[in-house]
């Protein structure tokens, strides 16, 4: 996919062409197209890529310049993603602070929490992990249990975090606690700061399917955390969540159609190998693979064009990510039956090839980010108008 | 090669030209006419069709000015083939403008543009074109023209046609060395030798005839033996305008049906607040987003006169044929009993989802194309 942004981006682009071209060499280059946002491949080798791109000053560029920023608005910040996706450069290991916790203290944090931790997230200094789901609070997220009580100057944190992506990696946390122990649902919760490194903050890998140690649960038991790092106000911690869960996700849309696209070529490419030519009906499924990844390329160009020219997202964007996910899981699926045989076979240690990587993971974008279920409700209510399901007179009992 | 960056993107004056021709439509084509018009053997009203050219220039919107129209591109003449879907406009429309026109522009006989665009540009032609390419239908020369000799079914809009372009085979005795395809030639509607049959339509919006011509006399439009191009391009634009008018009317049919599920109540809620109907209407909405996004890199590329118009046509034709399908046949079914009767309007844009699947290959068909050109 080659695209043209335009003769407003062209000096910029073709800056971070010759920056890619320089800099992507050596061992980042024999790790070209590794990573994703949920996923721990070759960490160490990715965050020294961080590493790289903090010191070309390639981090926040649309950050403000006082934070260590480039100032630059999202025109830039879409072509660079989509350059740095193009090159196939590992992908960052430092996602949470950079895309998640970083625009959450722009929009919401006190003066002292941006000078503070924005800097050091652009240095690579500190890595970030997300508390938000807890066993019992997944789709239904505002059930949170998880408490902290304010004891002096400090706040005392009892609970539970899980699914929280490589939050074994993490030397902070930002934390969804309720903060207001009468409050039921939304009511009543503040966003926390919480520092890793201390006996209360026990952190306890999980092994995804794929046989990697992706996600962690966070066993809060008396971790404590200085008064002052609440992010807004308390007791306003939903709102700072949902700001946060919802921060446009534009500049990420053109990488992962790269992604998907070669995925496509390569089910392509490998359908055209096949000896004694192809099923007619697997034949259908192929093209059908690859026009959806198509589809999905307008679709993303149409929400990238609408959100650069200063216009609301069309419906397109609420649909996308349901319309996506399926489709890579049928594409998966449809790749894994034309690789046969042979493509059941594993390497040593349970070492998958990328598209056996690529269709196991795949199983998860249908559940985070909002299962396909509460997508189609979210589609139903907020695209159509159709009226929310009814809701018991009073919340369920806490299990 | 780089093309337009981001397609589905309208300018203000494209909204405008939406906004106008939805409001014409509104009050000329609402259901009230549609039933009175689909009833009529002609199917269509040429006062309006005229009222279509005078005050909006409908017809001749995407023809060149020099032939009489106003020179708009692919885009703009999307938006009024949705605006047209969405209203079940009752008219020839698709076969002269998707049609006629475009074949007479894409086959390069600047002679006959000049001569026969202006006509529809200013509602005075109804044209069509006949796409069954019977094997049996030919031409042979006769002085200095021709005459055609067969049957051409499913013609859209045959019987009231005034031009009527066919593609077919010349006789092999007449001229050898040049016999390289099919010939694109015009006939007059009232032609001598040509004997016009309307065809009883399960989609009564859209009317078919069968015609048969009895050495009819035709005018050969552009070069002898060279219509194959001619016919694959304008086969292809027909199948993005097609595209175009199939999703404006599964919006409206969703439209309808998410309407009628905020109002219907039973078991004491509207039953769009049950996930069953919810749910099925999402998905819905999903799918025919998917077919905007394949509809509008279509145009994009049809207007910018890409290379890949082969390949994204055939894209739009699965994707809004089978979108504009099942969301046809999901109004009918979140509207329940009442979806199924003559009088609801479900089953109108349910019956013209159907008649557009197989107007121009059904999506089995473009799918396998899509599959020839990735080179499985």
């Amino acid at each position: 996919m080659e695209l043209d942004f335009g003769p407003q981006a062209a000096d910029f682009q073709h800056e971070v062409r010759n920056w890619l071209d320089a800099h992507l060499v050596g061992e980042f280059a024999a790790h070209r197209g590794v990573g994703s946002p949920t996923d721990a491949e070759a960490w160490e080798v990715r965050l020294a890529w961080d590493r790289e791109l903090a010191a070309g000053g390639w981090l926040g560029i649309g950050w403000p310049t006082r934070y260590g920023g480039r100032g630059l608005g999202l025109l830039e910040e879409i072509v660079f993603n989509y350059e740095h996706a193009r090159a196939r450069a590992p992908y960052r290991a430092s996602g949470n602070g950079l895309d998640l916790l970083g625009p959450m203290l722009l929009a919401m944090g006190s003066p002292e929490q941006k000078e503070r931790f924005l800097p050091r997230i652009l240095a690579v200094q500190d890595l970030w992990g997300q508390g938000f789901s807890e066993p019992g609070a997944g789709s239904d997220l505002a059930s949170v249990r998880t408490r902290a009580v304010l004891d002096g100057d400090e706040w005392v944190l009892d609970g539970q975090k899980v699914w929280s992506t490589m939050a074994q990696a993490a030397d902070w946390l930002y934390v969804l606690a309720r903060t207001d122990p009468e409050s039921k649902r939304h009511k009543g919760l503040s966003m926390l700061l919480v520092p890793t490194d201390q006996p209360g903050v026990d952190i306890r890998p999980i092994r995804n399917l794929a046989g990697q140690d992706e996600f962690a649960e966070v066993f809060l038991t008396g971790a404590r955390t200085a008064a002052d790092l609440v992010v807004g106000r308390v007791g306003q911690g939903w709102r700072t969540a949902m700001a946060t869960l919802g921060i446009e996700r534009g500049a990420t849309l053109l990488p992962q159609q790269l992604t998907f696209e070669r995925e496509a070529d390569d089910l392509v490419a490998a359908a055209a190998r096949q000896a004694g030519g192809l099923d007619p009906e697997l034949r259908a499924r192929v093209a059908q693979a690859w026009m959806s990844v198509r589809i999905m390329r307008v679709t993303n160009l149409r929400t990238v064009g609408e959100l650069l020219s200063g216009r609301t997202p069309g419906r397109q964007a609420s649909t996308a990510k349901l319309y996506a996910s399926e489709a890579h899981v049928r594409l998966g699926h449809l790749a894994a039956e034309l690789a046969g045989p042979a493509g059941q076979i594993v390497g040593d240690g349970y070492a998958l090839d990328l598209r056996q990587r690529a269709f196991l993971l795949s199983l998860a974008e249908t559940i985070y980010g909002g299962t396909s279920q509460i997508q189609r409700n979210l589609i139903g209510e907020q695209v159509l108008g159709l009226p929310r399901d009814p809701r018991p007179a009073d919340p369920a009992p806490a299990a | 090669m780089a093309r337009h960056a981001f397609p589905g993107i309208h300018t203000d004056e494209q909204l405008e030209l939406r906004k106008v021709v939805r409001a014409f439509l509104d009050r000329h084509s609402d259901e009230a006419e549609v039933r009175r018009l689909l009833a009529t053997e002609d199917g269509f009203d040429r006062a309006l069709w005229r009222r279509m050219a005078s005050e909006l220039g409908l017809q001749g919107l995407s023809i060149p000015e020099e032939y009489g129209g106003s020179g708009f591109g692919y885009i703009e003449a999307g938006l009024v083939f949705e605006e047209a879907g969405r209203a079940l406009l009752c008219a020839p429309y698709f076969a002269t403008v998707a049609l006629a026109a475009e074949a007479l522009l894409r086959s390069g006989d600047t002679a006959a543009c000049k001569e026969l665009l202006p006509g529809i540009a200013a509602g005075q032609t109804v044209a069509t074109l006949a796409l069954g390419r019977d094997p049996t239908t030919w031409a042979r020369r006769r002085g200095d023209g021709w005459e055609i000799t067969g049957t051409e079914k499913y013609v859209p809009d045959g019987h009231v046609a005034d031009l009527v372009l066919v593609v077919c085979d010349t006789d092999a005795d007449t001229d050898s060395d040049t016999e390289t395809g099919p010939s694109l030639f015009a006939v007059d509607g009232v032609a001598s030798g040509l004997t016009r049959a309307a065809l009883p339509t399960l989609d009564q919006t859209r009317k078919q005839a069968r015609l048969t011509f009895d050495a009819a006399p035709a005018r050969l439009i552009g070069t002898q033996g060279g219509a194959e191009p001619v016919l694959e391009q304008t086969l292809a634009t027909a199948a993005v305008l097609l595209a175009a008018e199939q999703v404006g009317a599964a919006s409206k049919a969703l439209e309808l049906a998410v309407e009628y599920a905020g109002l219907r109540v039973q078991y004491g809620r509207p039953i769009g607040s049950f996930q069953g109907v919810k749910h099925l209407c999402a998905d819905l909405v999903v799918e025919l987003e998917a077919a905007n996004s394949a509809l509008y890199d279509a145009l994009w590329s049809l207007d910018a006169g890409s290379e890949d118009v082969a390949l994204c046509a055939a894209v739009a034709r699965v994707f809004c044929t089978e979108a504009y399908t099942r969301i046809a046949g999901g109004c009918i079914q979140v509207h329940g009993g009442i979806g199924f009767t003559w009088e609801h309007p479900a089953h109108l844009y349910f019956k013209r989802a159907k008649s557009s699947e197989v107007l121009l290959g059904t999506p089995a068909h473009h799918r396998g194309r899509v599959a020839s050109l990735l080179g499985l």
